[in-house]
């Protein structure tokens, strides 16, 4: 139970750093619907509901990296990894809360997008809507471990994208499939099959990003 | 080291001279043409037996990532680093072999209907990202650390790409090509076999002249440092 314990206690700590400062989330909500509009005019007239579609998901990867990019710059500005390390909790229950506050940011951002998309460009089917639930799952417990790495190195926010988008190939690939075929079950089984495996690899190798 | 029980070097750059040169004298001089794509046909031979290769590089890359973080053993790390170092340059022959390979039967220098070269094409860029992360940060324990843990993504990552892209085939491009057919025995299967073997002993000679390298480097920066 201590476990829940400090995960509660670490992503509240994240929720309420947004909620006073606000920083990240405005962030990504602007980024979205500017990109929104890039594609607008990016797709020539004519072309198909389809492209829009593929492009919905390019958007929401995206905005994410936005997201995860800002995830671990507090404990860098505040030198709190240290802390965080030290304290006597299991690491990786550090990755769960930061992953549960990025997929809490991801997950409003998501909450404003669907429906302007839906407003600019074309309506939303509930598979689409489930399978950008799974994805972000995947996108945030991998992107959290990948930002954690990705903040002690010298390149740091050049990194992130890096080392990111080639994890996240297969998330589009199942997203994708997921929003444009007529039976997407096999895609959402492959989210969440992706979710899964990936999940318990991040849990059980985090410790040893924080650590030496 | 005291691993006097691995195969010396110079035996080593033997073996793979007279594997490598038997395959060329095989592929080029005793295979059949292939009677439906002919001649380019050859080149089969090191494009899968090199795609298998690098899999057995990145594979070697990530078991020594695990024995690093593991049991800490002090060569897991560079081994690791050399392994995936290896697997890239085998990588990199697939996109150009496959690339070469596209542009003589179909007449484009690039396929996305070809799993085996965009599933490289992913992993190339994962494993870019690789080096990216390594010579960002200084050498050390924490360095050896997310290297190791990023390479074990690695491993995951391929047949889940292998899966994801088998996926796609289906919304992006619904017709997909059957190679079948090709009775695979006689001179053919000794061909692919020695190239096969050609090109893991290559390989394995590679990783064991880079990684003596690699080690000089290290102790000669050790003593230049105790000099100064």
């Amino acid at each position: 139970m201590t476990y829940l314990a400090d995960v509660r206690a670490l992503a509240r700590k994240d929720l309420l750093l947004e909620l006073r400062a606000r920083d990240t989330l405005p962030a990504m909500l602007l980024f979205v619907v500017a990109v929104f509009v890039v594609f607008h005019f990016s797709l020539p007239a004519r072309s198909s509901d389809l492209a829009a579609g593929g492009l919905l998901w390019v958007a929401v990867l995206f905005t994410a990296l936005l997201g995860l990019g800002r995830a671990f710059v507090p404990e860098r500005e505040q030198r709190m990894f240290d802390g965080l390390v030290l304290a006597p909790s299991d690491r990786s229950a550090i990755w769960l809360a930061k992953a549960l506050a990025t997929f809490a940011f991801l997950a409003l951002a998501e909450l404003v997008a669907l429906p302007v998309f839906a407003l600019f460009f074309h309506g939303i089917g509930g598979a689409t809507i489930l399978a950008f639930l799974l994805a972000d799952i995947g996108i945030c417990s991998v992107g959290t471990l990948v930002g954690a790495m990705a903040v002690v190195t010298r390149a740091r926010d050049l990194l992130l994208p890096l080392l990111f988008l080639p994890l996240a190939i297969p998330i589009l690939i199942g997203g994708v499939g997921a929003s444009v075929v007529a039976a997407p079950g096999r895609y959402l089984a492959f989210l969440a099959l992706y979710d899964a495996l990936f999940a318990v690899l991040c849990w059980a190798s985090f410790e040893y990003v924080v650590t030496e | 080291m005291g691993r006097s029980h691995r195969i010396p070097l110079p035996a080593l750059a033997t073996a793979a001279f007279v594997l490598v040169t038997t395959a060329v004298a095989l592929v080029f001089f005793v295979a059949p043409t292939d009677a439906d794509q002919g001649f380019s046909q050859r080149i089969f031979y090191f494009h899968v037996s090199i795609a298998f290769t690098a899999y057995l590089c990145f594979g070697l890359g990530a078991w020594k990532a695990l024995v690093h973080l593991w049991k800490r053993d002090p060569n897991a790390d560079l081994e690791s680093y050399v392994g995936i170092h290896q697997g890239l340059i085998f990588g990199s022959l697939v996109l150009i072999t496959g690339s070469i390979w596209a542009r003589i039967s179909w007449g484009h220098w690039w396929l996305w209907s070809e799993n085996q070269l965009v599933l490289f094409l992913v992993l190339f860029l994962f494993y870019a990202a690789y080096f990216m992360l390594r010579f960002s940060i200084d050498a050390g324990p924490q360095r050896a650390n997310l290297c190791a843990v990023y390479a074990l993504f690695g491993v995951v990552l391929i047949p889940v790409s292998f899966f994801a892209i088998r996926l796609a085939q289906r919304f992006i491009h619904p017709v997909v090509f059957t190679r079948h057919g090709a009775a695979f025995g006689g001179w053919i299967m000794v061909t692919y076999l020695v190239s096969q073997a050609a090109m893991i002993v290559l390989a394995y000679t590679l990783y064991r002249v880079e990684l003596s390298g690699k080690r000089l480097d290290a102790r000669l920066r050790e003593l230049r440092r105790a000099y100064a």
